[in-house]
């Protein structure tokens, strides 16, 4: 049974109540660092570092912020945090770090850790806020690889810098900001679709 | 100097939109966009805090940050800038203007994680701009944002009266519309100044 929890709360995250595709939340970096593979996946990354990481410190205090303050309080805990990270990434990889650019301190911002802060870890333990945050930041570096995966076949011809399409010439304009907006709006309704024809399915079963 | 400005004004609000080209606030121009009237108020809220953000932030790092050399501590600062600037503009508006305060709701306190109040302060100090341009670059880029939340929101009181696939209906729907005007918006890029 205890063990159920804890799954559960993983996979929520994932799937369930994915931040991406199901809460819609978290848009900028989705649609402004997927157009490689690579950029996707190391943003998504980074996120589920800050997540975790946030989400057990938030977790240990909440008992000791108080009320009024704790918005304040969390945007500070979590801006420590990216900055650690913002400072590693620039010391080991530092061309990821130049083709992320903005968007790594713009991590602060991302409304998926303030609001898993809120919602859940002020309220949880420790360990299930953490494997909140893992499922959490998970669910968002699957959706920023799908949209990634997507935008750089089409638009560049290639997936992690590996060339898949030959010689045929790529649609640019899907790497380019336009494309971004309409594959995340497509991908969005695929999934929209599929739930409905599940939810269907299993209607007409019972 | 004002050549400078002009051009700084122009690439802002056209040439290199907040939204529609560099995806800054996202969140806020999918979330208050439903209707026309909200939009325009969330653009004026957004335009205060941003263009006094700008200048606030420029001085804490040339006359704090740097003499100190603490500038790892850019994000955390500029951050904690941000919130208190929108908690000071919510106390004044409340008690000066109430009606506006009533208006904007909960859209006020949001504007802290709107990410392109942090992203014009970061961007001001990664592109090494003077005092003035960088007050002139907030209010410019706030301008691009409510010009790109108007028109969006235009689009969508439009998209709720048209027939549309089921699967397409809501969220979907006004990404790909918001698509179809950055593609409009890409028009600008062949400007060099």
């Amino acid at each position: 049974m205890k063990k159920n929890k804890y799954l559960a709360t993983l996979s929520n995250g994932l799937l369930a109540e994915n931040p991406t595709f199901v809460q819609l939340i978290g848009m900028c970096p989705t649609l402004a660092v997927t157009t490689t593979l690579q950029n996707g996946v190391t943003m998504g990354i980074a996120a589920t570092l800050v997540l975790v990481a946030s989400n057990v410190v938030i977790s240990l205090l909440r008992k000791f912020i108080p009320d009024k303050i704790r918005i304040a309080a969390y945007i500070v805990i979590i801006a420590g945090f990216v900055s650690i990270i913002e400072m590693l990434l620039n010391a080991f990889l530092p061309a990821l770090a130049e083709s992320l650019g903005i968007f790594i301190p713009l991590i602060v911002v991302n409304c998926i850790i303030l609001a898993r802060a809120e919602a859940f870890a002020s309220k949880n333990t420790v360990t299930l806020s953490a494997l909140d945050g893992l499922g959490m930041g998970l669910g968002f570096t699957c959706a920023l690889s799908i949209v990634s995966a997507i935008r750089e076949i089409l638009g560049a011809g290639t997936i992690w810098g590996i060339n898949v399409l030959g010689n045929a010439s790529p649609m640019t304009m899907f790497i380019l900001p336009p494309g971004g907006f309409i594959i995340l709006g497509l991908v969005i309704g695929m999934i929209q679709l599929i739930v409905s024809v599940s939810k269907k399915r299993k209607g007409g079963d019972a | 100097m004002v050549a400078e400005l002009f051009t700084i004004s122009l690439t802002a609000i056209l040439i290199e939109n907040f939204v529609l080209v560099k995806f800054l606030g996202i969140c806020p121009f999918l979330g208050v966009s439903k209707r026309v009237d909200t939009a325009v108020g969330m653009g004026c809220a957004v335009a205060f805090v941003m263009t006094l953000a700008s200048a606030i932030t420029y001085a804490v790092w040339t006359y704090m940050l740097v003499p100190l050399k603490l500038e790892y501590l850019q994000t955390i600062a500029f951050i904690l800038v941000i919130a208190v600037l929108v908690q000071f503009v919510e106390m004044v508006l409340q008690k000066l203007m109430p009606s506006l305060y009533n208006a904007l709701g909960i859209y006020l306190p949001l504007i802290t994680t709107n990410c392109a109040v942090l992203g014009v302060a970061i961007l001001n100090i990664d592109n090494g701009y003077s005092f003035i341009s960088s007050v002139v670059y907030g209010l410019t880029a706030a301008i691009g944002f409510t010009l790109a939340i108007v028109l969006f929101a235009g689009v969508r009181e439009r998209t709720k009266f048209s027939k549309i696939p089921k699967c397409l209906e809501g969220f979907p729907i006004a990404l790909i519309s918001a698509g179809l005007i950055a593609l409009a918006f890409m028009g600008f890029s062949g400007f060099k100044i």
